[in-house]
C-alpha cells in the first residue's frame, strides 16, 4: 500500500513539474496568476491530505481484526458513542478546513486586479475566431487597432475591456492572470500585470463554435523602451510597398476583395470584418496562433484557408499564382 | 364502498397456491407485442428503462472513444471540427439526460414499490408514458446525429452561439426539443416515486424505517419536480428564440444572454446531485448488507441527503465565476458551494464507521463501494477547489474540469451503480453475477478510470482548454493526450468484460434464492424475479430492517380483492392503512399518447401550427388513457 | 417477435426522417474543385433569364436551396461582399428590391446565380473574379431566400441584430408582396 502511495506521489510530482510552458497555470509570469497559483498549491496539498487521512481511515475499516458477529442487529453502544464523537469531530474539522478555504479564497479575489492610477487600457473583442485589440487613448487619433497579439509593458498593470462581439468567448492567459469571459452586450474588466518579459500564450477558454480550438493569441510582454517604441510603429500608417513585387501585391489586394474585410491605413482598404492587416507582418502569428509569419504560411492561408482552418470566416479568394505571390509578399512586408 | 365489489374473494379465504394463481392473473402481462406495449408492470418499464438507458451509456461510450482517439496526436483530422462538436455534444447529452438521470429513476422505478412493500408503483401508465418519452426522445437525437443532424453546440448550449443567428439548421432545435422529451419523463417519474413513497409504503414503515435508497430517491424526485422546469422554460425560450422570433436572449433587442446560463444552471447543477443521491441510497444499502449491521447514523444519512437537496439549489453561480458577476455575489456562492462538503463528509464518514463496526464481506458491490469512496473523495475535493473563485478563474472550462466531473460522475454514480447492478442482479433476473469476473472487470474498470482521468487534472493546469478538437504540436499537451487516449482502451475494457458478465450470468449464472446475500430489506422478501404481484401478502413492518429483525417470517397484512388489482394506501407519516386502492389496468393508451405527443413535438421543430394540430391527437389518446370504467378506485 | 417490431419500427422512422433531412444539416467548408467546375455549367436561355441548372446541382441534393448552412453562408457573404449597399436588407436601393416578390429576370437559381457571377444591365456588376462559384451559388440561396413566397424549413435564422424587415425563414415576400395595379407577368409573381 504505501509502495503505491509513493508511487502515487512520484507521479505527480512528475506529472505537475511538467506544468511549465508558456501557457501554463501553474507557471506564473504575472502578478495576478503568482498569486493564483500560491493559492491553488495551499488548496491542493491540504486536499491531497484529507484525501490520505479518508483512505487511512477507510483502510483499517475494511481491514482490521475483528470478532465475528452472528447476529446482525447486535451493536456494541460505547462504541457507537464514541464513534459519534470522532464523526462529530470530522465534520467539525471540514467545518473548519472548508471555512479556511472560503476565507482565503475572498482574501485573494480581493487582491486580484490591482490598478495604479494611469496604466494602459486595451479594449480585446473576441470574435469567430480571432481577437481585435484595440489600444485606447485619451486622444482618438492616438488608438488603433492591432489583432491576436497584445503586447504590454513589464512590470506595469495593463487594464482590459473585454467584449463579446458575436458568441461568448473567454480571454485566458494562464501564465498572467485567470480567465474572464467576453459576453455578447457586456463588458468585463480584467487588469494583467507581467512580472518578466517573455511571450505568454492564450486561448479561448469557451466554447465558441467550429473552430475554438484554433482561437489563441499572444501576449508579449516587454521593457518601456521596446513597449513605446512598438506603440509608436503601430500607430502609423502602413509602410509603403518596397520593390515591383509589393507594388503588385497592394494593387491586387485593393482591387480584389481583400479590402472589404481588411483595414491596411493609408490606404483605401477599411473593412472591419477580418483584423486589422496594417502591420501584420509585425506580428509573430498569423490565423489566431494558427502559422508563423511566413511568406509561405501568409501564401498556403490566402489559398485556402479552409483547409486550414476548416469553417472560420475568410473565404476563398479566387486568385491566379501571380496575384497570390504578390499578395502574400505585400502583406509579409507590412511591418 | 359498494357492496357488489365487496363481493369478490379476498386474500384470507383461499389457500397459498390459489392465492398465487388467482394474484397472477389480475396482475399479469399479456404475452406478445401488444402486451408489452400495454403493460403497466413497474418491474418490465423498470427492466426496459435500465436496458435502454445502458445502452446509451455504451453509444455515449464510443463517442467518448471517438474523442480520444481524435486527440491522442496533436492536429490530427481523423475528425473534423463540425463532426467532433457533435460528438462531444452528444456525448455530453447522451450521458447526462438519456443515461444518468434515467438509470437511477430506473432503478428507483424498479426497486422503490418492492423495498417499501407494495405491488405497483403510483400512476403505473404515466410510468408507461415516461419511458415511451425517454426511448422516443432518444431515439430523436440519435437518428439526428446519424444524419449528420446531431447538436453541436455543448450540452449547456449556451446562447448566442446556440441561438438562431449562430446555429443555422435544425441542430440546436434537436437538442432543445430532446430536453422537452426527456425531462417530461424524468418529471413524471418523480411525481411517481413522490407518491409511491408517501402512501403506499407497507404498514409500519413509518418514514424513519424508511430504507436509504427510498429516501435517497424521494429526495432526488424533489430535486427533479423544482429543477427540471427551469431548464424546460429556459430549452422553450431558445427554441422561441429560434423559430418565431421571440428575443430572450438578444441582447440587441433588450434579451440577456446570461439569463440562459442562470436558468440552465439553476437546473444543471441540482441535476449532479439528481444523479448523485440516488448513489448514496445505493452505496448506503450495500454498506449495510456487506457489513452486516444496519448502517451507522441512519439520521444523520437522511438530515445529509435532505440538506443536499436543499443547498443544490443554492450554488449554481459557481458555474458562472468568469461571468463577470458581482465579487461579493460570487463569494456567498463560494461559501455554499464549500457547505456542499459538510454533508457530503457526514455521509463519507458515516460509511466509513459502517464498515468499521461491521463486518465487511468483500463480495464484488463491495468492491464497488470501496472504490466509490477512495474516487468519489478526489472528486469531492477536486470540487471544492473549483467553487473557489480565483482558483477556478484558472481551471474552469479546462480539463481539470473534465477530470473533476468525470471523477464525481463516474466515480461518484456509475462505480455505485455498476456496483448497485451486481447487488440487485439476482432479484431482477433470479441468477447471480460471476464473481470472478465481476472481480476482473472491477480493477480495469478503477484502474482504467484512475489513469485515464487523473493525468486530465495536469493538462488543465497546462492550460488546455476542454471542448477543442485538437491542439497545435508546439504545446506540451501530446504526452499525456497520448497516454490518456491508451488508458481508455482499459476502462472500456473493463466495461465490455463487465456487458459480458451480465449476458452470461442472465444465461448461466448460479441461481439465486429469494435472499442470496442475507440482506435486511423488504425487496428480498419475495422471489427473485418477483411475480407480477411482487408479495402474495403485503408484508407488515416492525423496524428499519425487516429481515434481519424477522428472518423466520415476515408478519402480513390481508384482506385485499383477489379479483382486481388492489394495493395498501398508508398514511404519510406513520403509514397506517388507510384505504384499499385499486392499481390501474393495462393499457396501450399511454404508448399511442407518447407517440402522438412526439409527433407534435417533433413537428413543432418545423412548423409553430404542429402545436396547434399536433395538440388534437394528444388529446384524443388522453381521453382514451382517462376514459372512466365505472368501478370505484378505492375502499376504506 | 416484440424485437422484430421494434426494430421494424426503428428503421422505418430512421427512413422517413432520412427522406425529410438529407442533407440538410450537412457542412461543407470547403467544396471538391471538380464539382465546383462543374456548377459553373449553368446552361443559360439565350435572354439569359432562366435555364436549366447544372446536372450535378440536382444530384447534390439542390444543397443551396435546401441546406440551412449553405444559407446561412450566403447571408453572410451577402454582408461581405458588399451587397447592402444597393440592395440594402432586401429592401432594394440603388438596386432593385427582393423582397417585393418582384424578379426582374426571374426567381429561378440559374438566373440569380447568372446575375450574380456575369451581373445584368444597369450597374449590377459581375462578380466572377470576387467569389468562388460555391459561394455565388451560396449567395444566390440566400438572395431567393429573401423573396421567398412561401416560408422554408431550411432557412437561415433571424439575426441578433435590430433589423427592419421579417425574418428570412417566415416567407417575407409573401407578407410584403404587392401585386400593383398591373396584372402579373409569369415569371414574377407568386403564382405564375
Amino acid at each position: 500500500m504505501r509502495r503505491v502511495q509513493r508511487a502515487v506521489a512520484l507521479a505527480l510530482a512528475v506529472g505537475l513539474a511538467g506544468c511549465s510552458g508558456w501557457q501554463s497555470a501553474l507557471d506564473p509570469h504575472g502578478t495576478d496568476a503568482a498569486r493564483l497559483a500560491g493559492l491553488m498549491w495551499f488548496v491542493m496539498a491540504t486536499c491531497a491530505a484529507v484525501w490520505v487521512l479518508v483512505v487511512l481511515t477507510l483502510a483499517p475499516a475494511l481491514w482490521r481484526r475483528r470478532a465475528p458477529r452472528p447476529d446482525p442487529l447486535a451493536l456494541d453502544a460505547p462504541r457507537e458513542r464514541r464513534m459519534r464523537a470522532v464523526i462529530a469531530g470530522a465534520v467539525g474539522a471540514t467545518v473548519v478546513v472548508i471555512s479556511v478555504f472560503t476565507l482565503t479564497s475572498f482574501v485573494t479575489t480581493r487582491g486580484l486586479g490591482v490598478t495604479g492610477s494611469d496604466e494602459p487600457t486595451i479594449r480585446v473583442r473576441g470574435r469567430q475566431w480571432w481577437w481585435e485589440v484595440e489600444y485606447l487613448d485619451r486622444d482618438p487619433a492616438r488608438a488603433f487597432k492591432t489583432a491576436n497579439e497584445i503586447h504590454v509593458p513589464v512590470g506595469r498593470p495593463v487594464r482590459l475591456r473585454l467584449e463579446g462581439d458575436d458568441v461568448i468567448h473567454s480571454f485566458w492567459v494562464p501564465s498572467l492572470a485567470g480567465k474572464q469571459d467576453m459576453i455578447p452586450g457586456r463588458t468585463n474588466e480584467l487588469v494583467i500585470r507581467a512580472e518578466r518579459p517573455g511571450l505568454y500564450r492564450g486561448q479561448c477558454a469557451e466554447f465558441c463554435g467550429i473552430q475554438h480550438a484554433h482561437m489563441a493569441f499572444l501576449v508579449v510582454a516587454e521593457d518601456e523602451v521596446a513597449y513605446a517604441r512598438w506603440l509608436e510603429i503601430q500607430r502609423s500608417d502602413a509602410a509603403p510597398p518596397s520593390g515591383p513585387e509589393q507594388e503588385a501585391g497592394r494593387a491586387a489586394f485593393l482591387s480584389r476583395q481583400c479590402a472589404a474585410c481588411h483595414t491596411v491605413r493609408g490606404t483605401p482598404a477599411a473593412g472591419t470584418t477580418g483584423p486589422d492587416l496594417t502591420h501584420v507582418g509585425s506580428r509573430r502569428t498569423i490565423g489566431a496562433g494558427l502559422l508563423d509569419t511566413t511568406r509561405g504560411a501568409m501564401a498556403a492561408w490566402i489559398a485556402d484557408p479552409q483547409t486550414l482552418k476548416p469553417g472560420n470566416n475568410m473565404p476563398l479568394v479566387p486568385l491566379d499564382a501571380d496575384a497570390l505571390r504578390d499578395i502574400s509578399a505585400y502583406l509579409v512586408g507590412l511591418e | 364502498m359498494t357492496q357488489d365489489h365487496d363481493a369478490g374473494t379476498r386474500d384470507h379465504q383461499v389457500d397459498r397456491t390459489m392465492l398465487e394463481a388467482r394474484l397472477a392473473k389480475t396482475w399479469r402481462t399479456d404475452p406478445g407485442l401488444w402486451g408489452a406495449l400495454a403493460t403497466v408492470d413497474h418491474k418490465i418499464i423498470g427492466r426496459r428503462y435500465i436496458v435502454t438507458a445502458f445502452v446509451f451509456l455504451a453509444l455515449g461510450g464510443v463517442l467518448a472513444m471517438l474523442m480520444r482517439l481524435q486527440l491522442a496526436g496533436p492536429e490530427a483530422r481523423i475528425i473534423g471540427p463540425d463532426r467532433y462538436n457533435q460528438i462531444f455534444t452528444m456525448h455530453g447529452t447522451t450521458m447526462m439526460f438519456l443515461f444518468a438521470v434515467p438509470v437511477m429513476e430506473a432503478v428507483a422505478v424498479y426497486l422503490v414499490p418492492l423495498m417499501i412493500g407494495t405491488r405497483n408503483i403510483a400512476f403505473p401508465r404515466l410510468n408507461a408514458f415516461s419511458y415511451w418519452m425517454f426511448l422516443f426522445g432518444g431515439l430523436l437525437l440519435w437518428v439526428a446525429f446519424a444524419l449528420d443532424m446531431g447538436p453541436d453546440v455543448g450540452w449547456f448550449a449556451y446562447v448566442p452561439l446556440s441561438g438562431p443567428q449562430f446555429s443555422a439548421g435544425k441542430r440546436a432545435d434537436i437538442w432543445a426539443q430532446m430536453i422537452t422529451f426527456t425531462e417530461v419523463a424524468a418529471l413524471a417519474v418523480a411525481v411517481e416515486i413522490v407518491v409511491t413513497v408517501f402512501k403506499q409504503r407497507a404498514p409500519g414503515m413509518s418514514l424513519d424505517r424508511v430504507p436509504l435508497f427510498v429516501w435517497a430517491m424521494l429526495v432526488t424526485s424533489f430535486l427533479v419536480i423544482i429543477a427540471m422546469p427551469a431548464v424546460m422554460v429556459a430549452s422553450t425560450m431558445l427554441i422561441l428564440d429560434r423559430l418565431v422570433g421571440t428575443h430572450f436572449f438578444n441582447p440587441a433587442e433588450g434579451g440577456d444572454v446570461l439569463l440562459w446560463q442562470h436558468l440552465f444552471w439553476f437546473f444543471g447543477h441540482p441535476e449532479v446531485y439528481i444523479i448523485f443521491l440516488p448513489a448514496v441510497g445505493m452505496v448506503s444499502t450495500m454498506v449495510a448488507t456487506f457489513a452486516r449491521r444496519p448502517v451507522f447514523g441512519y439520521l444523520a444519512l437522511v438530515m445529509a441527503m435532505v440538506a443536499t437537496g436543499i443547498l443544490a439549489f443554492g450554488l449554481w453561480v459557481h458555474h458562472m465565476f468568469v461571468t463577470g458577476l458581482p465579487r461579493l455575489g460570487e463569494s456567498f456562492f463560494t461559501a455554499s458551494s464549500m457547505a456542499i462538503a459538510v454533508p457530503a463528509g457526514i455521509q463519507i464518514f458515516c460509511w466509513i464507521a459502517t464498515l468499521w463496526s461491521g463486518t465487511p464481506r468483500f463480495a464484488t458491490p463491495l468492491l464497488w463501494v470501496v472504490a466509490f469512496i477512495v474516487t468519489f473523495v478526489i472528486g469531492g475535493l477536486t470540487g471544492v477547489m473549483v467553487a473557489s473563485v480565483p482558483f477556478d478563474t484558472q481551471v474552469h472550462d479546462t480539463y481539470f474540469v473534465v477530470a473533476h466531473f468525470h471523477y464525481v460522475l463516474i466515480g461518484g454514480a456509475v462505480f455505485p451503480l455498476l456496483g448497485a447492478v451486481t447487488y440487485w442482479f439476482p432479484k431482477f433476473t433470479g441468477r447471480m453475477m460471476s464473481e470472478r469476473l465481476g472481480t476482473w472487470s472491477f480493477w480495469l474498470i478503477v484502474v482504467g478510470f484512475n489513469l485515464t482521468f487523473f493525468p486530465m487534472h495536469i493538462l488543465g493546469f497546462q492550460g488546455m482548454p476542454r471542448r477543442i478538437y485538437t491542439y497545435q504540436p508546439d504545446l506540451p499537451w501530446h504526452g499525456l493526450n497520448l497516454f490518456v487516449s491508451l488508458c481508455a482502451v482499459m476502462l472500456v475494457a473493463g466495461f465490455v468484460l463487465f456487458a459480458v458478465n451480465v449476458v452470461r450470468s442472465l444465461r448461466c449464472g448460479v441461481p439465486a434464492g429469494d435472499n442470496p446475500w442475507d440482506a435486511p430489506t423488504l425487496e428480498w422478501a419475495t422471489s427473485s424475479p418477483p411475480p407480477p404481484y411482487n408479495f402474495a401478502h403485503i408484508p407488515v413492518v416492525g423496524g428499519s430492517n425487516p429481515l434481519w429483525e424477522s428472518p423466520e417470517k415476515l408478519p402480513v397484512a390481508s384482506g385485499l380483492c383477489l379479483d382486481r388489482r388492489e394495493l395498501i394506501v398508508s398514511s404519510v407519516v406513520e403509514a397506517q392503512p388507510e384505504a384499499r386502492e385499486s392499481s390501474p389496468q393495462n393499457s396501450v393508451w399511454p404508448f399511442f399518447a407518447a407517440i402522438a405527443t412526439s409527433v407534435m413535438l417533433i413537428g413543432s421543430i418545423f412548423t409553430p401550427w404542429a402545436v396547434v394540430w399536433g395538440a388534437v391527437p394528444v388529446f384524443v389518446t388522453l381521453v382514451g388513457w382517462f376514459w372512466p370504467k365505472g368501478t370505484p378506485e378505492d375502499a376504506a | 417477435m416484440r424485437r422484430r417490431a421494434v426494430s421494424t419500427g426503428f428503421a422505418a422512422l430512421v427512413l422517413v426522417l432520412a427522406a425529410g433531412g438529407c442533407q440538410r444539416e450537412e457542412r461543407q467548408t470547403r467544396l471538391d474543385p471538380p464539382i465546383a467546375a462543374a456548377l459553373d455549367g449553368v446552361a443559360l436561355m439565350p435572354d439569359r433569364i432562366s435555364g436549366a441548372p447544372p446536372a450535378v446541382y440536382v444530384a447534390l441534393g439542390k444543397p443551396y436551396e435546401r441546406n440551412a448552412f449553405n444559407l446561412a453562408e450566403g447571408k453572410r457573404l451577402y454582408g461581405w461582399f458588399g451587397c447592402a449597399a444597393c440592395h440594402g436588407e432586401g429592401e432594394g436601393g440603388k438596386g432593385p428590391a427582393f423582397l417585393d416578390g418582384w424578379w426582374a429576370y426571374g426567381p429561378s437559381m440559374v438566373s440569380i446565380v447568372s446575375s450574380i457571377r456575369d451581373g445584368r444591365p444597369h450597374g449590377m456588376p459581375p462578380f466572377r473574379d470576387k467569389m468562388t462559384t460555391e459561394q455565388i451559388w451560396q449567395l444566390a440561396g440566400y438572395v431567393q431566400t429573401i423573396g421567398a413566397y412561401s416560408a422554408k424549413t431550411a432557412a437561415p435564422g433571424r439575426s441578433d441584430a435590430k433589423q427592419r424587415r421579417p425574418a428570412e425563414n417566415r416567407a417575407p415576400a409573401a407578407l410584403l408582396f404587392d401585386p400593383g395595379p398591373t396584372p402579373l407577368h409569369p415569371d414574377q409573381g407568386p403564382e405564375p
